[in-house]
């Protein structure tokens, strides 16, 4: 029988931290530091996989650290560190200093204490309790990956689940002290079909915050059929040819490529890198004026939702392009010190070891007026991309995503499917381009990698036609 | 803690609870890093990072993993405990045993004894770099991706059977992505990155030259026509690809399904008969060289293609069990074990006749384009169907003259691919991922202009 005695010895995130915080904080501000800001993190986590009709692999994962940043003027030093005792922060702190050269002390600095503890965590503190153990998990991916074996043609199934669980207190020299409990849970169905020299490949991952209960309600087997159809339906399509195309993009993760073509151009840390063409276009249209865009965090359970962002402060809902005038761009504390743009509640981390940055949260095109059969029938030949898979965009702007899944639209309609499709652009140009949106926005969760690291975020749109685009294909 | 320490601890508490066979792989970092912004410091970060993984194998010799940053006395005794709750799920049908080279003498190697330059130095360092870069030509106009770093670490790996091996390295690098303008012109962006053991191996001059060479020379260009072309790929590209596709040399995607080769596939011929590649880790340039792997087996040179031919797959302890062989020194740690390669290294086999030796991207004067970098590979390549689509910098040459290509993507079968190479360059160029020379294949389709 193991002992479970030494579990009762965690480390404490509670309002009793506030002496030593205050502390290490009042220490910062005496050696001459502008601003001083403590990310503290408890992480526990666990991934499971399933693979065929067995469980294949079962990770638990914890841990604990403290990012500490330091602002003089606009420059910041941050330091990160696995020691959460008072000497290890005081050593960070130190370190962070020096790091700055802070040579004159203004005197007038001075830090009044933290304010009341916003404690955010308060209804979330039994979530580990009411989360599924590793057989429920177990007993849901096999029942998953069973449902993918609709036909012989299917050689690979996996089924894959992720739970994320954080708690973070942040203490700043501003009087912020908060707490907050995170919760994300990922799904992951994966499907390859071969039949002689054919071989195709289906995907979705699905996911939620702040909901233990989220994979009892998962649907799998709906979910299992959305895989099979798109891989079965890709198996035996053609190349598609290369060339200039009006597109459909589809709904849900159809959202990727303004998240990548376009969102990003409108993080602050673009403007200070002096990289997005957005920078002087604040009221200057940018878009097709059918173009409406939106940041926010507040969604009830969507995957980029946060009750308090990794500064301390809540999400707002920000209208980043209206009727294609910019109007906002996605701020965080760096951020408005540096660019003057105001805080949105977007500054986000991926853990302590990563300073925070103005990053994405939920972003989707607002929906239109269309059905998406009206925009399919007012193409004579292009490209309906019902599925999109990763994609990229360089320091000039320019991306390229590729389609999982695609079909050709000839006269109006639907044809064969096609498969190695690649879409290449420039983001001021393609956003000029999207003439007509659907009235079926939907949400898809996804992952975003960038400066503080990869983030939960939520990509969307209605279906949204294109009018012309740069086709790679062979 | 140090390697005995945290042996020890975890000795005594395996007994404690009754676990008799365990082992761990374990890093302790120390990093530095930073970025500036024309003269002017962004961010300054430093770190101190520890992570370790932890197995335990239970009655029925079945695997549980739990990995933490929380090496106390608590943390390690918690990750004892929750890796024994997951051992109840270890996989049935795929047991995992200790390396059985845990033990074997691993290759010294000498790392250099670097110390930390300290943050001011290198800010003092990149500030310098990112000047020279920005009055290297009027066009560039900023420099808005660059860093220099310092990284000094420790790996541990130790089992209940006694193994017990650790190695402290250092490595610093530096990243210049310069971004060019021109009135009516679209803006152009490219860089270099360079590695070193510490600050003062790396070859500053070298990294700004490079980067301010690559941005400039793609100021001027055009666009290309949507088509089939004849193609050198770069020493990079060509090791991109290869690293993109390495399943199809990785035993544990073989078994997993999401291979193109197959359990039967050593023997085949599969690439043109002129070229041998192979797995070098312990490459003297190899600036990342690690002496053993995940599971503590040591690290070593292995052919996996040899005249065309497939000649080894890359193994961890389970699949080379499964293949009735020894694992090679590519494993990582887990319950279910991954595998990588280490350090590619191309070169030219002794059957050449089928090669055009007149292909040599500095003196032919014929038509085809060079693919000086690929990107996006993680959305345009499909490792599991064996193709890619991928936008790539480069150039399309006619009669010795050269061009940039605006924007474009090159697009093919990695199999069709290394069957259709028609040169390999004699000269061989160290990348930061791995040795080879130039490669020329016959024909690749282009997306640009339709």
């Amino acid at each position: 029988m193991l002992s479970t005695e030494y579990l009762k010895k965690e480390i404490n995130f509670e309002e009793s931290n506030r002496v030593l915080l205050e502390e290490v904080i009042s220490y910062g501000i005496s050696l001459g530091a502008d601003f001083v800001e403590i990310f503290l993190e408890n992480t526990d986590n666990i991934s499971v996989l399933v693979e065929e009709d067995f469980i294949t692999n079962v990770s638990p994962s914890f841990g604990r650290g403290a990012g500490i940043r330091i602002f003089k003027d606009s420059r910041d030093g941050f330091v990160s560190t696995n020691d959460l005792s008072k000497e290890g922060l005081l050593k960070s702190v130190i370190q962070a200093v020096e790091m700055l050269d802070i040579s004159e002390i203004k005197r007038n600095n001075s830090f009044d204490g933290l304010e009341e503890l916003r404690d955010y965590s308060d209804i979330k503190n039994n979530w580990l309790n009411q989360l599924p153990i590793i057989s429920e998990i177990g007993e849901k991916l096999l029942l998953s990956t069973k449902s993918l074996k609709k036909d012989d043609k299917v050689k690979v199934r996996k089924g894959s689940y992720a739970r994320n669980w954080q708690q973070v207190l942040i203490a700043s020299s501003d009087g912020t002290f908060a707490k907050d409990i995170r919760l994300h849970q990922t799904v992951g169905l994966n499907l390859i079909a071969t039949d002689k020299q054919y071989r195709s490949s289906g995907s979705r991952r699905f996911g939620s915050s702040d909901n233990p209960q989220d994979l009892y309600n998962w649907d799998h087997e709906k979910a299992a059929h959305e895989v099979f159809e798109s891989s079965m339906n890709m198996l035996y399509a053609d190349y598609v040819e290369a060339g200039q195309k009006p597109v459909v993009l589809a709904n849900k993760f159809g959202g990727v490529i303004f998240h990548e073509a376009c969102g990003h151009l409108l993080e602050t840390t673009q403007i200070e890198r002096g990289t997005t063409p957005f920078a002087d276009k604040l009221n200057k249209k940018i878009a097709h004026e059918s173009v409406t865009a939106i940041d926010e965090g507040i969604s009830e359970g969507s995957f980029g939702s946060l009750s308090v962002d990794d500064e301390g402060m809540e999400p707002e809902k920000s209208t980043l392009i209206q009727n294609g005038i910019l109007k906002k761009f996605i701020s965080d504390r760096a951020g408005e010190l540096r660019t003057g743009h105001r805080r949105t509640g977007s500054g986000r981390r991926q853990n302590y070891s990563f300073a925070a940055a103005s990053r994405m949260r939920n972003t989707y095109i607002a929906k239109g007026e269309y059905t998406k059969d009206e925009l399919i029938s007012s193409i004579d030949n292009g490209l309906y991309c019902k599925s999109m898979g990763g994609g990229s965009v360089g320091a000039t702007g320019q991306f390229n995503f590729a389609v999982e899944e695609g079909y050709l639209i000839k006269n109006g309609k639907l044809t064969k499917p096609v498969k190695g499709a690649t879409l290449i652009g420039e983001a001021t140009e393609v956003m000029t381009k999207i003439s007509m949106c659907g009235n079926d926005l939907a949400l898809a969760p996804g992952f975003c990698g960038s400066i503080s690291g990869s983030v939960n975020v939520t990509v969307g749109q209605p279906h949204i036609k294109v009018d012309s685009i740069t086709i790679g294909g062979r | 803690m140090n390697l005995s320490q945290i042996t020890n601890l975890l000795k005594s508490s395996a007994n404690e609870l009754n676990i008799k066979k365990w082992d761990f792989g374990a890093s302790f970092s120390n990093d530095f890093s930073v970025q500036v912004d024309k003269g002017i410091a962004k961010q300054l970060k430093a770190s101190q990072k520890q992570i370790l993984t932890l197995r335990v194998w239970n009655d029925q010799n079945l695997v549980g993993i739990t990995t933490t940053s929380d090496i106390s006395e608590n943390g390690l005794k918690k990750a004892l405990y929750q890796a024994s709750l997951a051992s109840e799920y270890g996989n049935k049908n795929e047991k995992t045993n200790f390396s059985p080279l845990a033990k074997d003498p691993v290759k010294k190697i000498s790392f250099t004894d670097k110390k930390p330059s300290g943050i001011k130095k290198l800010l003092s360092v990149l500030r310098e770099a990112e000047n020279k870069l920005l009055n290297m030509h009027k066009s560039i106009k900023s420099i808005p991706y660059n860093g220099l770093s310092e990284s000094f670490f420790q790996r541990v790996y130790a089992n209940s059977e006694g193994a017990s091996r650790n190695y402290e390295k250092s490595q610093a690098a530096l990243y210049l992505y310069a971004r060019a303008e021109e009135k009516d012109k679209k803006p152009r962006s490219s860089g270099s990155v360079k590695l070193g053991y510490g600050l003062d191996d790396i070859d500053i001059d070298k990294c700004i030259e490079e980067a301010a060479e690559k941005t400039i020379s793609h100021l001027n260009y055009k666009n290309v026509l949507t088509g089939k072309y004849q193609i050198c790929l770069s020493p990079e590209s060509f090791l991109t690809l290869l690293n993109a596709f390495s399943s199809m040399f990785n035993a544990r995607s073989i078994l997993d399904g999401v291979s193109i080769s197959n359990k039967n596939s050593i023997g085949e011929t599969i690439s043109n008969v002129s070229l041998n590649v192979y797995d070098d880790g312990l490459h003297e340039k190899n600036i990342s060289a690690a002496p053993f792997d995940g599971e503590g087996t040591p690290t070593k040179k292995l052919t996996l293609i040899e005249e065309g031919k497939l000649k080894n797959f890359i193994h961890s302890e389970s699949t080379a069990r499964i293949f009735k062989t020894l694992p090679t020194g590519h494993a990582g740690l887990g319950s279910k074990v991954s595998v990588s390669p280490d350090w590619l290294v191309v070169e030219r086999s002794e059957k050449t006749s089928s090669l055009n030796f007149d292909l040599n991207h500095e003196t032919y004067m014929g038509n085809f384009i060079y693919v000086e970098e690929l990107n996006a590979i993680h959305a345009g390549v499909k490792s599991s169907q064996g193709s890619f689509s991928l936008p790539f910098d480069g150039w399309i040459y006619k009669e010795g003259k050269k061009i940039s290509i605006e924007s474009a993507t090159v697009a093919g079968d990695i199999r069709q691919l290394l069957k259709d190479i028609i040169n390999i360059e004699d000269k061989k160029i160290v990348t930061t991922s791995g040795v080879s020379p130039h490669i020329w294949i016959k024909e690749l389709s282009v997306t640009g202009d339709a």
